[in-house]
């Protein structure tokens, strides 16, 4: 009993990050139907960008209070990696937003390769893998049987909170009603007054902030490094997919359908089928709901 | 137009007889390097052409090689194999391009197998300084050794051995684990050999999980290590994952003993796991502590050049070069069969890590060392003879 329990708290840390990075893939693609491919890279960078934050923070003023510390960081990374998929988004796809979808993902991929390859030529980071520092103490508790982190706990209620305000932002609040508008029907929103540009724009902003705070918690865990984005990138697209691209709630259903792939594999099999277990689910998923868990079908307008 | 084309001429000759006149320039001698400078080990990678710089340096300080009673200067062409198999092979078949007369590297035995097929293939000399995995020097159709492809490093059925007797007997293990990288030919040979060993002395070993390179999260095989009861954990995976692995298996409540292998010697590994990795065991090449008056010098050339103490990958390459000067010497020409010969008949190496052991292979017989992690230095604790 104590061994699911265990195994169920894990794959609620693993699939904690997976749904936060596969918002980011599916806000996106809502909004503009594309594949924003370097969305793990900006991942990775939010993780880059926690990392000197922190260890700037740590370096100035080491008797900080580690709440102040933490929340100083995650604000800096977001603040950070929305500012840079802002940017991406300018330079890289809105010359093509009128191009065919293809043109825009291969470019998101030169993106994501482009980032990849900057961060292992950049000399502060380059391709050797780090530990963030210490921003939370990490302690483990015994409940029942039970190994608890301090760690597991924060990822797993700040990825919850995190959730919890984005959903209310996009279901309550005007940017959220307009992003809402552009997906319904992107050539009539803007007639009504909707300014596309700006909640572009937003919402690229709003799902690498979340993607930080993924990357803050993630780099408390586990060690980071240029490439990690890829991996990662990949299964929380498969979440985005697996859950329904284009919808918010079936991104974080995914996230945590994955997270629990991941880590209930190699309880029952060999850990070694653990990406084919992955694969084989999105496939027989597409076979027979295509939109995913939570996606509408789509009707092709003329 | 004519009068012209007789200047030219006249240039032209001129040039050539003031060509003549000069002074001959030494001559070069090109040897390749084909280390992991990026991709996921890449300190390996620095080391590996850290300890090159350094024999190539001393050469060319004392005026170069003599070959044949001629001086020739050592010239490195490196190349950076990004730690991917097929990136290492494309980099195998760039130096041969060139025309290096031999190359050393690459390291990991994943990137080692597959350039040692481009390496035999078109008859030059390969050594790497640390691939450990069998395959690396068999080929794999007829399970005979490949003819141009050496090594410095021992290999892994006996490292294997030395580290699950090491568990045995030192540690009094019963239920042995082992977490290891299914996806990298090093860790999954040294893994199964390991657990080989114990079954051969009547232990069985209770978990014998997987992963796949580039993981970062392995809980859910930790979980399992531990709820089978184990004692033990094997961990023979590079040291930018061993950190990781020994910290999840610590915050999932294994507390058993830990051991590795010698993928773990590098100092990064201490910079990255802090005090969880404090009193750990792990086999590997050499010990700074105990070094031989020969890996003295080396040590001191190597501290005094790049400010830190050679890990292993520093001290094997520094000896695969050496093992190739003395080859090219013995040859007495730049030619690479003749090369390949020569290195084919050296019998016994003294160098840094050892005295190294041909018998008709590419596989030198030497001992292993057992390293203690303590006050965030390796400290020797043991060596393991063949």
């Amino acid at each position: 009993m104590e061994f699911y329990v265990q195994q169920i708290l894990n794959a609620l840390q693993v699939g904690s990050v997976y749904a936060l990075i596969a918002l980011g893939y599916t806000m996106v693609y809502g909004i503009l139907t594309m594949i924003n491919f370097a969305h793990g890279d900006i991942f990775m960078v939010s993780t880059y960008l926690a990392f000197f934050t922190s260890t700037l923070i740590l370096g100035l003023a080491s008797g900080l209070n580690p709440i102040v510390v933490f929340i100083a960081t995650l604000l800096t990374a977001m603040f950070g990696t929305a500012l840079l998929a802002v940017v991406i988004e300018r330079l890289a796809y809105k010359p093509l937003r009128t191009a065919p979808r293809i043109s825009a993902v291969i470019t998101a991929l030169g993106v994501g390769l482009f980032l990849e390859n900057f961060m292992v030529a950049f000399k502060p980071v380059g391709p050797a893998p780090r530990f963030l520092p210490h921003l939370i103490p990490a302690v483990n508790f015994n409940i029942g049987g039970v190994t608890v982190s301090t760690i597991q706990i924060v990822i797993i209620v700040v990825s919850a909170l995190v959730m919890l305000l984005l959903d209310t932002i996009v279901r309550r609040t005007m940017v959220g009603t307009a992003m809402r508008a552009i997906s319904w029907d992107k050539f009539t929103a803007p007639l009504m007054g909707v300014p596309v540009d700006r909640v572009i724009s937003m919402t690229f902003a709003l799902g690498a902030s979340i993607a930080a705070v993924g990357g803050t918690l993630y780099g408390m865990a586990y060690t980071i490094d240029p490439y990690m984005g890829i991996r990662i990138g990949w299964w929380a697209f498969i979440s985005a997919v697996v859950g329904g691209i284009g919808n918010i709630r079936g991104a974080m259903i995914g996230g945590f359908i994955l997270g629990f792939v991941e880590i209930f594999t190699p309880v029952f099999l060999p850990s070694t089928y653990r990406d084919f277990v992955a694969f084989s689910l999105l496939l027989v998923l597409l076979i027979f709901r295509p939109t995913g868990i939570l996606g509408r079908p789509m009707v092709q307008k003329v | 137009m004519k009068r012209f084309s007789l200047f030219v001429l006249a240039v032209m000759l001129l040039s050539m007889i003031l060509a003549a006149c000069q002074p001959a320039a030494p001559d070069t001698l090109k040897i390749g390097l084909n280390a992991e400078l990026t991709g996921g080990i890449p300190v390996v990678g620095e080391s590996c052409k850290n300890a090159a710089e350094l024999a190539a340096k001393e050469v060319n300080d004392a005026g170069g090689l003599e070959v044949g009673g001629k001086k020739y200067m050592i010239e490195l062409l490196i190349e950076d194999n990004e730690d991917k198999a097929e990136s290492a092979a494309a980099a195998t078949q760039k130096l041969i391009t060139a025309g290096v007369l031999a190359m050393i590297g690459p390291n990991a035995s994943r990137n080692a197998i597959p350039s040692s097929v481009v390496a035999e293939s078109s008859k030059m000399v390969m050594i790497s300084p640390w691939s450990t995995n069998p395959k690396t020097t068999i080929i794999a159709e007829t399970g005979l050794p490949k003819q141009y492809v050496f090594r410095a490093a021992f290999i892994d059925d006996f490292q294997g051995r030395v580290a699950a007797r090491f568990a045995i007997d030192q540690l009094k293990t019963t239920k042995p684990a082992v977490l290891y990288d299914v996806a990298s030919e090093y860790n999954k040979g040294i893994a199964e050999f390991y657990k080989k060993t114990m079954e051969e002395s009547g232990i069985e070993v209770v978990a014998f999980e997987t992963y796949t390179t580039g993981d970062k999260d392995f809980s859910a095989q930790l979980t399992n290590i531990k709820q089978a009861g184990a004692d033990s954990l094997f961990l023979p995976n590079y040291y930018s994952e061993v950190p990781l692995q020994v910290q999840q298996a610590r915050k999932v409540g294994f507390t058993g003993d830990i051991v590795g292998s010698d993928s773990w010697g590098n100092l990064e590994l201490i910079t990255l796991c802090g005090a969880d990795c404090e009193g750990l065991f792990f086999t590997t090449h050499y010990a700074a502590d105990i070094a031989t008056p020969k890996a003295q010098a080396f040590i001191k050339a190597y501290e005094a050049a790049y400010g830190k103490t050679p890990d292993d990958v520093a001290a094997l390459t520094y000896d695969s070069f050496g093992l190739l000067f003395q080859a090219i010497q013995a040859a007495g020409k730049i030619d690479r069969q003749a090369v390949r010969d020569a290195v084919a008949a050296i019998t016994a190496y003294e160098g840094v890590t050892g005295t190294m052991q041909f018998r008709g292979s590419g596989d030198p017989i030497k001992s292993a060392v057992i390293l203690q992690i303590k006050g965030g230095k390796f400290v020797y604790f043991a060596t393991a003879s063949p």
